[in-house]
């Protein structure tokens, strides 16, 4: 639960009732969202939405920190991979 | 939720012969006591609809296979027939409108049958109230597209119903189509190796369609992809008249219409889910209302399945094609799994994709 | 799309499955909490990327599916109304009651409509003033803000013929409801990611000391499920049962403060009965008092209908994580989307219509040969 999608923010405005709206941009389609929870959102910042409403602004430094870290990961030289595995198994199972 | 309903003739007693009901066979076994919405999406409750109320009462060898139009011999040529009718609201659409959709959904269907579109019929249900206006623009578009399309509107009948019992406006159009010699296009003729090309990025018309849809709507450019597919599958012709199977994955999306040919042909299809062509803007509005686009209509687009080697050919002329400019190989026929399709995902895992039971509904969760 | 198409790296999701298979020495139970992330493994055929000895259960994180029979019904009688406008998320659409669901009832002429949010409502209601419009505010905390949101500006704005149903339920109780079951097999959690970024991450740091139990905030792309995944078994493998955030890109410890604020203004925490599970203390929000006058519940007096759920469903068991949709006798046979038999069919979030929809009653595993397209 709690489809919640990444958009950036194109406008920002007050609405006739005062809420403060952001026309935000989802991968090129575009939707007015709440930011009344994200009052430092800025132009040009993502923010994560959820049913029309701004919860959070996405750290891009944090999101670049987390994907690096992923993107760095060793792979180390004995990669044990399922058949490896096996073959392990079965060397051990006919060792004297 | 369960409900069996039953009618038998009723014995005479009055002497006189019994009079038969107006169908003397019991209503077959169905869970649903009424229509609902979803026997009308293109997924499974349509399916069993078809299958297990309309079939039986008129199977013939034409009718069975189900394609998209019925191919028959007449005094010596093949000919192509079809039908098809139009509900869409709202009646004009970024893209289209519900004229322009009836005259290419026949088109389509006929040249999914490899044939080419000659006769179009066209039947008008009214509703009361509907704007002169907007009738006059929806019958320039639908002649604009017979144009377009090189097809001639023969024959035709209006009706009108009282306010509120219809909404606006709903089209019928059949049509009738030649098959060139040669050419054989039949969901039993998916054989495994069997390459499965989409002609171009998908889900543009559901999304087009959702867009203005009230309690939904957003900014896009995305417009309905309707469009008579006809050329397009003349020059796949020519490239390689031994197509097997074509079909327009219009709605239930492209799942519905490869699960189709998976369970008539009786193969299992395997698709790349990587290798799936679509626009960051349909993407966008699927991720924002938690559809997935394989379940989304598509108006313009077709889906071919061709022999191994004649899919570089058919490819290579599709894409100088304007309609085919996008086309992609996306998956194959394999002997695995028959009757059912399985992708693998963006991350390298594998799902079934299964026809939903109805229509696909945005979600929050 | 940015911050979203990074996050399905097939080359990286390899390395992070093959990284799990590196560091993993024993058996491990992992439950994700949110029906939003089981979607995600059950889409992108996550769990067939895991080495076997890591088990993922699925947890009760669909709001949709734990909404009680008796607050559907009550949905139902309201919807039914002639002067009614009933307005909810489309997930709730198909959700059976004890006779009906809200799409038959729309083919019955109801005036029932979809909304992308609840703030649309009172576009609705202040076109319709001869009307009463109802908003269905169901979901976890990260649908809270939006839906007190919704009351707190119908209040600012004088719309007083707006009303919502709610059916909130709260994360931590059904966590703990579920670690303390004596059959409980969970030995590691991934943490709801969405409802961590309105909540923060502090109110589980009892729960993982009490429990000796894991707990990764974790996102809802592959890459996260699978780096969610592989902290936890990190933990588990090192014996440390701490509060971890895999998802700091949106989750920060203390929140969303300004939601909070909100949320605590227009809801207070009471008991809620949850489908499937049974009443769970202090596990849902209501309005408060000041806002009785949008509380359809209180507007609309509906009579309780009795109801009764189906004998032979399991849907208990599959959202405390003890059973897998596919241990089912009824899974695809009588228990269908279409003829859902309990909580996690009803809805498609639930484990059992996700693993339905992704074809898991068609086969256990799916075949491994893969072809190799031709390439133009």
């Amino acid at each position: 639960m709690c489809l919640a999608i990444p958009g950036k923010v194109l406008e920002i405005e007050r609405n006739a009732q005062g809420l403060r709206m952001g026309r935000t941009n989802f991968g090129g389609i575009v939707k007015q969202v709440c930011l009344d929870y994200t009052p430092e959102v800025r132009v040009g910042d993502y923010v994560l939405v959820h049913v029309g409403f701004a919860l959070s602004t996405v750290d891009e430094e944090e999101a670049e920190r987390t994907y690096r870290l992923l993107a760095e990961m060793k792979q180390l030289g004995e990669i044990e991979t399922p058949d490896a595995e096996l073959t392990a198994l079965a060397t051990q199972g006919s060792a004297p | 939720m369960n409900a069996r309903v039953s009618i038998s003739p009723e014995p005479p007693t009055n002497g006189e012969p019994a009079a038969p009901l107006f169908a003397a066979c019991p209503l077959p076994i169905s869970d649903h006591k009424e229509i609902v919405l979803a026997h009308g999406s293109g997924g499974k409750l349509t399916h069993r609809l078809i299958e297990k109320l309309i079939l039986p009462q008129f199977h013939n060898e034409l009718l069975d296979p189900l394609h998209d139009g019925a191919v028959f011999s007449l005094n010596g040529a093949d000919v192509a027939f079809s039908t098809d009718s139009f509900v869409v609201n709202p009646i004009f659409f970024p893209g289209g409108d519900i004229g322009k959709l009836a005259v290419h959904g026949t088109v389509n269907d006929l040249a999914m049958c490899g044939a080419k579109p000659l006769y179009l019929s066209a039947a008008f249900i009214l509703e009361e109230g509907l704007a002169m206006e907007d009738f006059w623009r929806v019958v320039q578009s639908m002649r604009q597209a017979a144009e377009e399309a090189g097809v001639l509107l023969v024959t035709g009948d209006t009706k009108v119903v009282d306010h509120g019992k219809g909404d606006q406006i709903f089209i019928n159009t059949s049509g009738v189509g030649v098959v060139r010699a040669g050419v054989r296009i039949h969901p039993a003729r998916a054989a495994v190796g069997d390459q499965i090309i989409v002609s171009g990025p998908i889900a543009m018309h559901g999304i087009a369609i959702m867009s203005v849809r009230e309690g939904l709507e957003f900014e896009t450019e995305i417009t309905s992809d309707t469009a008579p597919l006809s050329g397009l599958v003349e020059v796949m012709l020519n490239a390689a008249p031994d197509l097997h199977v074509l079909r327009d994955p219009t709605r239930g999306g492209v799942t519905s219409a490869l699960s189709e040919i998976a369970e008539q042909a009786g193969v299992g299809i395997w698709l790349d889910e990587s290798r799936i062509p679509i626009s960051e803007e349909v993407k966008g509005a699927c991720e924002m209302l938690g559809l997935d686009p394989l379940y989304v209509a598509n108006e313009g687009k077709l889906l071919a399945l061709v022999a191994p080697a004649d899919a570089a050919r058919v490819l290579a002329a599709m894409r100088v094609h304007p309609l085919g400019e996008g086309a992609a190989v996306i998956g194959e026929v394999v002997a695995e799994h028959p009757r059912m399709v399985t992708m693998r995902t963006h991350v390298g895992g594998t799902r079934v994709v299964d026809m939903l039971s109805g229509e696909q509904l945005p979600r929050i969760c | 799309m940015k911050y979203i198409d990074e996050y399905r790296s097939a080359d990286l999701a390899a390395k992070l499955a093959a990284e799990i298979r590196r560091v993993v020495t024993r058996p491990w139970v992992l439950m994700e909490v949110c029906g939003g992330q089981t979607h995600t493994i059950v889409k992108y055929g996550i769990d067939y990327l895991l080495p076997r000895e890591v088990e993922l259960v699925h947890g009760p994180g669909c709001p949709v599916c734990v909404t009680s029979l008796e607050m559907i019904d009550k949905a139902h009688a309201i919807a039914r109304r002639p002067d009614v406008i009933f307005c909810s998320f489309g997930d709730m659409l198909r959700v059976p009651g004890s006779d009906s669901d809200l799409l038959i009832l729309k083919s019955r002429g109801a005036d029932i409509r979809v909304v992308y949010s609840p703030i649309d409502c009172l576009k609705i209601a202040r076109a319709n003033p001869g009307k009463k419009v109802v908003f269905f505010a169901i979901g976890f905390e990260t649908t809270a803000p939006a839906n007190a949101m919704s009351v707190w500006q119908a209040r600012e704005q004088g719309i007083t013929n707006f009303s919502v149903l709610v059916s909130h339920v709260l994360v931590p109780p059904a966590m703990e409801a579920i670690l303390q079951s004596p059959n409980n097999r969970v030995q590691g959690l991934i943490g709801p990611g969405h409802v961590c970024t309105v909540m923060g991450c502090e109110e589980y740091e009892p729960i993982a000391a009490r429990y000796h139990v894991p707990i990764v905030v974790t996102g809802f792309e592959p890459l996260d499920l699978l780096h969610g995944v592989l902290m936890t078994v990190q933990q588990l493998e090192a014996g440390r049962a701490e509060v971890e955030n895999q998802y700091p890109r949106v989750v920060k410890r203390e929140g969303n403060v300004a939601a909070k604020d909100l949320m605590q203004r227009v809801f207070e925490v009471c008991d809620r009965k949850w489908r499937g599970v049974g009443n769970i203390p202090q596990s849902g929000y209501r309005l408060r008092p000041e806002f009785h006058a949008h509380d359809a519940e209180r507007i609309f007096q509906v009579e309780l209908i009795a109801t009764q759920e189906s004998s032979i469903c399991i849907s208990g068991l599959v959202l405390r994580g003890a059973k897998k949709p596919h241990d089912c006798p009824a899974f695809g046979k009588e228990c269908t989307p279409e003829h859902p038999l309990g909580a996690t069919m009803v809805s498609a979030e639930g484990a059992c219509a996700a693993y339905y929809a992704y074809g898991r009653h068609l086969q256990a595993r799916p075949a491994t040969r893969e072809p190799e397209l031709a390439r133009p």
